[in-house]
């Protein structure tokens, strides 16, 4: 099949140029795992990498050194450099513990970036005043699009603190990989108040040409609102919005900078997609979307293909086994053969999924990532899951 | 008759709530369910609250909007509809009812403040999702209740017993007026015999510890577990005795070869040793998932198993490959 250029995962991570890549996809696809491989990978290639988890499942984040939320990048032992401890996990089989480099590993506390962030920006009083609020605690725990603004607020710090070469980042857990570049202005849109203050006051606080705008629905909706709210939330929503006020310039013109950086010329998407409908179809969105927004994409990860080692057509596959099974002889050889072809039926269904998505969208690099045997939670799992990315062979 | 995969209990519930890990085909399982109920003259209806149009995704049919559409009929002359709430309708349409609230909702939802009000309090979406699919469940016209049964493809694993506890929701939310009294009727409903939660796996670690997870937690919100949802399960082609040989490597290959022969298949050594690669792939595989099968097992819940469908001309599962799973369930007992 002629088609784009394989990916070429070394040359992304060893190019001095590259300070960001990003993996994003929908909900499941692997993508804290293939970042957690990228991470060690470049690490062990020389450069100073940190890799910003979100949500990472417990065995993979103890690899990682992480054992709970500590929202301050840690030094991964066994991965990278000399120095790393004498620690007995891998090591010795990566050719140069002189390379340099290092690995360092983080899990995002979205509270705690949010009380940070409020630190930073307002007077400890005013900072105080806004965290004990039930409004705040509502909105920095659990309004959809938190985790997302956190995670590009901290991608921001990780990139700004110059320490690291390279800021490898997984995203949140979304339904939709889209949400990680929408949540951020959502949660921006949310906080600068205009409706909180329409609804908390509506006779004051709208402008004469909004009450015309909406007329007297308005009144009749924010009456049913705090009816149904409650005026103890509006309250607090209002008190948070007074006190927000100050900071929130700043709040806004971090999210619009941390937006600009993902555009910036040093950073790289990597979309990270299973070979079924519904994931390559997310990815095709954020393909899409990428090119609307000229964000730089470096290619997609196909994870969990199944790949046929041993070229025999399904149909003589299948024709054998029920020769052998007829005759009631070889059962071990009639097995071998029903799930070559089950295999066969398999590989040819992602590649028609495959196929699909290149028809769009012809000039995406992709690479294969075949499914591994056993669940990887440990750095050689890592590191092979790392080896096949830069195999960079034909994806299925 | 009782099966072991769908007891008289869940043959009861007029509430079918439907979760599972991303990724775990939840909305495939979903659907197949609402078929199956659906068969032999029965009516269903589909619900989606995540506003991710899946039923109509996997339908192939335009999204679909805010109200109850004929989607599939079923075998026997059933029926399935299929509805995709949202919330700040569900919001508008309640303030409607009870606030006379006309024709200003469309411009209140322009200028996002019905957005806004749904996200102020995280509970109040949830409660006005549920409060749909309450009223929906309990509809009855002449009678009889409109719906035999409603399969809700309800949020993944991680938010859906949060997405469940009404009562919860209800504690920010104000304490009286119609929408506490709304809310008050549907917790009676998802802690009654009539709501049950199936949770939807891959016989794969994680999910497995999510399903077990999540049981834990329904248990405790005082929910009903209902039955675990087996999907993409692969037929075993294998004995159990050749899986935990080749398993650990250890695959006869001249056996292989001399079977081959037999069967008139004279293959090059690196197609055997393709073939070889792949069954210790498989088997290594097939030992996982008995593992992840023994710890679903060690939960005691009902099981149903939907097979993986990958037949020539199918990208995932259409709908054909649905009809087939719905069939499977039936055959299971799922009545």
């Amino acid at each position: 099949m002629t088609g784009p250029p394989p990916l070429e995962v070394d040359a992304l991570l060893d190019d001095p140029d590259c300070r960001v890549v990003v993996c994003c996809g929908s909900g499941g696809v692997g993508k804290t795992t293939t970042a957690a491989a990228l991470g060690l990978r470049a690490a062990e290639r020389g450069r100073r990498v940190v890799v910003l988890t979100i949500d990472p499942a417990r065995r993979l984040a103890q690899s990682l050194g992480l054992r709970e939320l500590n929202n301050q990048p840690r030094r991964v032992a066994g991965a990278g450099g000399s120095d790393t401890g004498g620690s007995d996990v891998g090591g010795s089989d990566v050719g140069g513990s002189d390379v340099g480099g290092e690995l360092h590993a983080m899990m995002l506390d979205m509270q705690r970036t949010f009380d940070e962030m409020v630190r930073a920006h307002a007077s400890p009083e005013r900072a105080d005043q806004i965290i004990a609020n039930p409004f705040y605690q509502t909105i920095s725990s659990s309004f959809s699009g938190t985790q997302e603004y956190m995670a590009m607020e901290k991608l921001g710090q990780l990139v700004a603190a110059a320490e690291w070469d390279l800021v490898v980042v997984d995203t949140p857990p979304s339904r939709s990989a889209l949400d990680f570049l929408d949540a951020p202005q959502r949660l921006s849109s949310f906080l600068d108040g205009r409706m909180i203050r329409l609804l908390s006051a509506p006779a004051r606080a709208g402008s004469r040409s909004m009450r015309r705008l909406v007329g007297a629905g308005f009144g009749i909706f924010s009456r049913a609102v705090s009816a149904i709210l409650g005026a103890q939330l509006l309250a607090d929503a209002s008190a948070f919005v007074q006190a927000f006020d100050t900071m929130f310039g700043g709040f806004r013109e971090r999210a619009t900078a941390t937006y600009e950086l993902l555009r910036a010329p040093g950073t790289a998407f990597l979309v990270v997609a299973a070979p079924e409908t519904d994931a390559l179809r997310e990815a095709a969105y954020f393909v899409d979307r990428l090119a609307t927004e000229r964000m730089p994409l470096a290619g997609l990860v196909l994870n969990r293909t199944h790949p046929v080692h041993a070229q025999l057509p399904a149909a003589r596959a299948e024709t054998a086994a029920d020769r052998l099974e007829s005759e009631a002889s070889s059962p071990l050889a009639a097995a071998v053969l029903r799930l070559h072809a089950d295999r066969v039926a398999r590989a040819d269904r992602e590649r028609r999924l495959l196929g699909r998505f290149r028809k769009a969208h012809p000039t995406v690099p992709v690479v294969g990532l075949p499914t591994m045997a056993r669940d990887v939670h440990d750095l050689p799992g890592l590191r092979e899951i790392g080896d096949h990315l830069a195999r960079s062979e034909p994806a299925l | 008759m009782t099966s072991p995969g769908w007891p008289d209990e869940l043959a009861r519930a007029r509430l079918h709530v439907v979760t599972g890990k991303g990724g775990t085909g939840k909305t495939t399982a979903a659907a197949a369910l609402a078929l199956a109920l659906a068969t032999g003259g029965r009516r269903t209806l589909l619900v989606e609250v995540e506003g991710r149009q899946g039923i109509a995704q996997l339908f192939d049919t335009a999204p679909l909007p805010y109200e109850e559409r004929r989607i599939a009929v079923a075998p026997d002359g059933g029926e399935v509809k299929a509805l995709a709430v949202d919330a700040e309708a569900a919001l508008l349409e309640y303030l409607a009812m009870f606030y006379n609230l006309g024709f200003a909702g469309r411009t209140l939802r322009r200028m996002g403040a019905v957005e806004f009000a749904t996200t102020l309090a995280p509970g109040l979406r949830d409660v006005l999702l549920t409060g749909k699919v309450k009223e929906a469940t309990g509809r009855t016209d002449g009678g009889r209740h409109v719906y035999d049964a409603v399969i809700l493809d309800a949020p993944p694993t991680g938010r859906v017993v949060k997405f469940l506890d009404v009562t919860r929701a209800m504690a920010d939310l104000a304490k009286v007026g119609p929408i506490h009294t709304q809310s008050d009727g549907v917790v009676r409903l998802l802690h009654s015999a009539d709501t049950t939660v199936h949770v939807v796996t891959l016989l794969e670690d994680l999910p497995v510890s999510e399903t077990l997870e999540t049981v834990a937690e329904l248990d405790a919100a005082d929910l009903r577990p209902g039955a675990v949802m087996v999907n993409r399960a692969r037929p075993a082609r294998l004995s159990s005795r050749s899986v935990t040989a080749a398993a650990g490597g250890r695959v006869d290959a001249s056996r292989v070869r001399d079977g081959l022969l037999a069967a008139g298949l004279e293959l090059a050594t690196d197609v055997v040793d393709g073939l070889v690669a792949e069954t210790v792939e498989h088997a290594v595989r097939v030992e996982a998932e008995q593992q992840a099968r023994s710890r679903l097992d060690d939960a005691g819940m009902p099981a149903l198993e939907l097979p993986e469908v990958t037949e020539v001309g199918s990208d995932g599962v259409d709908l054909g490959g649905l009809y087939e799973l719905a069939e499977q369930l039936r055959e299971q007992g799922v009545r």
